[in-house]
């Protein structure tokens, strides 16, 4: 009985199609990224999170994109635990000055060719803690920044489409 | 709120230290600290407010161990001299070069240390570990914390209701409704005002709805930690269905910003009671066999029960709050011992168990899902209609203090009020405070491999305790 109840919650599938990459400012990042390091790693990307001073509102939504619904793995993009397994950092938070040092490792860890993504308004430098003497601002003022994705936080369905945006060019 | 001489507030944290009554929260501003505190026999939280022009003050801490980190953020924050703390060391400021903590010394034959962190292998937030083990066997923890402190207090002096409403919402963003609740309820309380009945019964079915969600992420989050990832993949569609509903009746997956002082930002619109009746139906078939699995699955239990125990004793001293409380005997829900709108016209019991391991807080988390569902069931039953929103009129300086039930405890908002209008000073107390020290008491003699299991079961808070 248990099994079965549980199986009819997944009736019809949960699994969102994929979204359409509609921002300009994403197909534009598109283009431009570098064609060889692309060929290079192919359709696939492992990203590594870094909280540099989240609220930890980011972090759940960035957890969301593991469930059912977003089934990140099947685009090819997993999260890794190491900053050397990793292709992507996705970085959120406006950056506390308590964890500058810990990004720039994190970021000098991480093997070429690497993207960094700012998520989240504070990550962008226009979150509430904006100004804050505690926080350095945009995570762009720290290490260097490809893709910005906006909100507070982002849906799962925004980062997705983020995400997909470097592995289509 | 009460002005006390030095010789009350010694007194006062004499009262802590035999346990006649529990400290909720201690905070400063230049030349002024304040202390929150139960009395056992007093119905509700009262404010000390002690001068100290010359920024020094007796420590309560030398005293009453739980009230450490606080008094070693208020000198950070605030260059405030509490005379007579046991531990000096730096706590929320990090200085110039964060590696540079003295840790406690450790000593003793065959132990060795395992660091970890800040930057952890999930998706976590950041903090620093430092075990000392014995084979492998957790002999201590200290915890290091702080690498997400973004000056929230700072932000706050001089901002509009407005803006702190905003800031006090992203103080720990898993609890953004909680935060946003004790912020407009703090501000009420200064201004003498209260938000109409409609908008505290929305209120109400939001703040539950946050408690679901959170509770149900982390049902799943501990037992994948024991490697049962089945319960974590059916928890998480649970657990979006609920951000889902959320996003269609409020505008927002977290419900940031809906909660404002005076009332609620938006109301409920026609197909909300609807969509949130349907929730509550499915999520009441989907995750009555989740928990008969849970029960059931020898390999979880192995994992959970007799793990990571918080002694009741410790819990009560340290005032531990939410299910990391309820787990180890502590019978405090600030919805229903402090009682506040619309619970003290709601049916719902508190779930108390002694026990104090994994396995306890995973039930504490399970019964309050169920009570959680049926308290919104009540409150869309009998939903008082009316206006959501009332004005905001500045009476001159004035201060409030409130307490909110967040999924992990009760958040403490304490703040003054300027000439115009504006925010004086905020103090935002999260029930991390006193539930990270007792982490370390509860990881005490089990064995490393344990400890995700024992920190998830806790889930405390890093930006909530940052600040
Ligand atoms: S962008 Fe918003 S949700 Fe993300 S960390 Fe900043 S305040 Fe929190």
């Amino acid at each position: 009985m248990t099994l079965k109840t549980l199986l009819q919650g997944l009736r019809p599938p949960v699994t969102e199609p994929v979204p359409a990459l509609d921002d300009p400012e994403l197909a534009a990042l598109a283009a431009k990224l570098d064609r060889t390091a692309q060929r290079r790693l192919g359709r696939s990307l492992s990203i590594r999170e870094v909280d540099a001073g989240s609220c930890n509102g980011c972090e759940l939504e960035i957890h969301a994109l593991n469930n059912a619904f977003y089934d990140l793995e099947r685009f090819g993009l997993r999260f890794v635990a190491s900053p050397r397994h990793a292709d992507v950092l996705m970085v959120t938070g406006p950056v506390t000055k308590h964890m500058r040092q810990a990004l720039e490792r994190t970021w000098r860890a991480t093997p070429d060719p690497k993207w960094v993504v700012a998520v989240g308004d504070c990550a962008a430098g226009t979150g509430v803690f904006a100004g804050s003497p505690a926080c350095i601002g945009a995570v762009a003022e720290v290490v260097p920044v490809d893709l910005v994705i906006r909100g507070c936080p982002p849906t799962p369905t925004q980062l997705l489409q983020g995400l997909l945006a470097l592995l289509q060019s | 709120m009460s002005a006390v001489d030095t010789a009350q507030w010694q007194q006062m944290a004499q009262r802590m230290a035999s346990g006649d009554c529990t400290l909720f929260g201690l905070w400063g501003e230049p030349g002024r600290v304040h202390m929150a505190v139960l009395d056992h026999d007093a119905p509700a939280i009262a404010v000390h407010s002690l001068d100290c022009p010359d920024n020094s003050f007796p420590s309560v801490s030398a005293v009453h161990a739980p009230a450490i980190r606080l008094e070693r953020a208020m000198r950070d924050l605030f260059g405030l001299d509490p005379v007579g703390l046991p531990d000096t060391r730096p706590w929320l400021d990090h200085g110039p070069n964060p590696t540079a903590y003295p840790f406690l010394p450790v000593e003793g034959e065959s132990l060795h240390q395992i660091a970890v962190g800040p930057v952890h292998a999930g998706i976590i937030e950041p903090g620093h570990f430092r075990f000392t083990a014995d084979g492998e066997t957790v002999v201590r923890l200290e915890q290091r914390l702080g690498y997400v402190h973004k000056g929230i207090e700072h932000l706050m002096h001089g901002a509009t209701l407005d803006q702190a409403a905003r800031l006090a919402g992203r103080t720990s963003g898993d609890s953004t409704v909680a935060y946003a609740l004790a912020f407009a309820r703090a501000v009420e309380a200064a201004l003498g005002i209260e938000a109409p009945p409609r908008a505290a019964w929305l209120r109400g079915v939001m703040a539950e709805l946050e408690r679901i969600a959170n509770h149900l992420g982390d049902f799943g989050a501990i037992c994948n930690d024991a490697s049962f990832s089945i319960m974590l993949a059916h928890c998480g569609i649970l657990r979006e269905r609920v951000l889902r509903c959320a996003a269609a009746c409020f505008g927002h997956r977290l419900m940031m910003d809906r909660i404002v002082p005076g009332g609620v930002a938006v109301g409920l619109p026609a197909d909300g009671a609807a969509r949130i009746r349907s929730l509550i139906d499915e999520i009441r078939v989907r995750f009555t066999p989740l928990v008969e699995l849970y029960d059931a699955t020898a390999s979880l239990q192995d994992r959970t029960v007799g793990t990571g125990i918080l002694h009741p004793d410790l819990a009560r001293r340290f005032g531990a709050g939410g299910h990391v409380g309820r787990a180890s005997g502590r019978n405090f829900d600030a919805r229903r011992s402090i009682g506040y709108p619309p619970y003290d016209q709601l049916r719902f019991e508190v779930p108390v168990r002694e026990e104090g391991d994994v396995n306890a807080r995973v039930w504490i988390r399970i019964k309050e899902i169920e009570q959680s569902l049926a308290l919104i069931e009540q409150m869309l039953n009998r939903m008082p209609e009316g206006e959501v929103r009332i004005a905001i009129e500045p009476t001159g300086p004035c201060e409030g203090m409130a307490l909110a039930e967040a999924f992990r405890g009760d958040v403490l908002v304490w703040l003054r009020i300027d000439a115009a209008g504006r925010i004086d000073r905020c103090h935002l107390r999260d029930a991390s405070w006193f539930q990270w020290p007792l982490l370390e008491a509860a990881i005490e003699g089990n064995i490393v491999a344990d400890f995700p299991l024992c920190n998830k079961s806790f889930n405390c808070s890093y930006s909530g305790h940052d600040l």
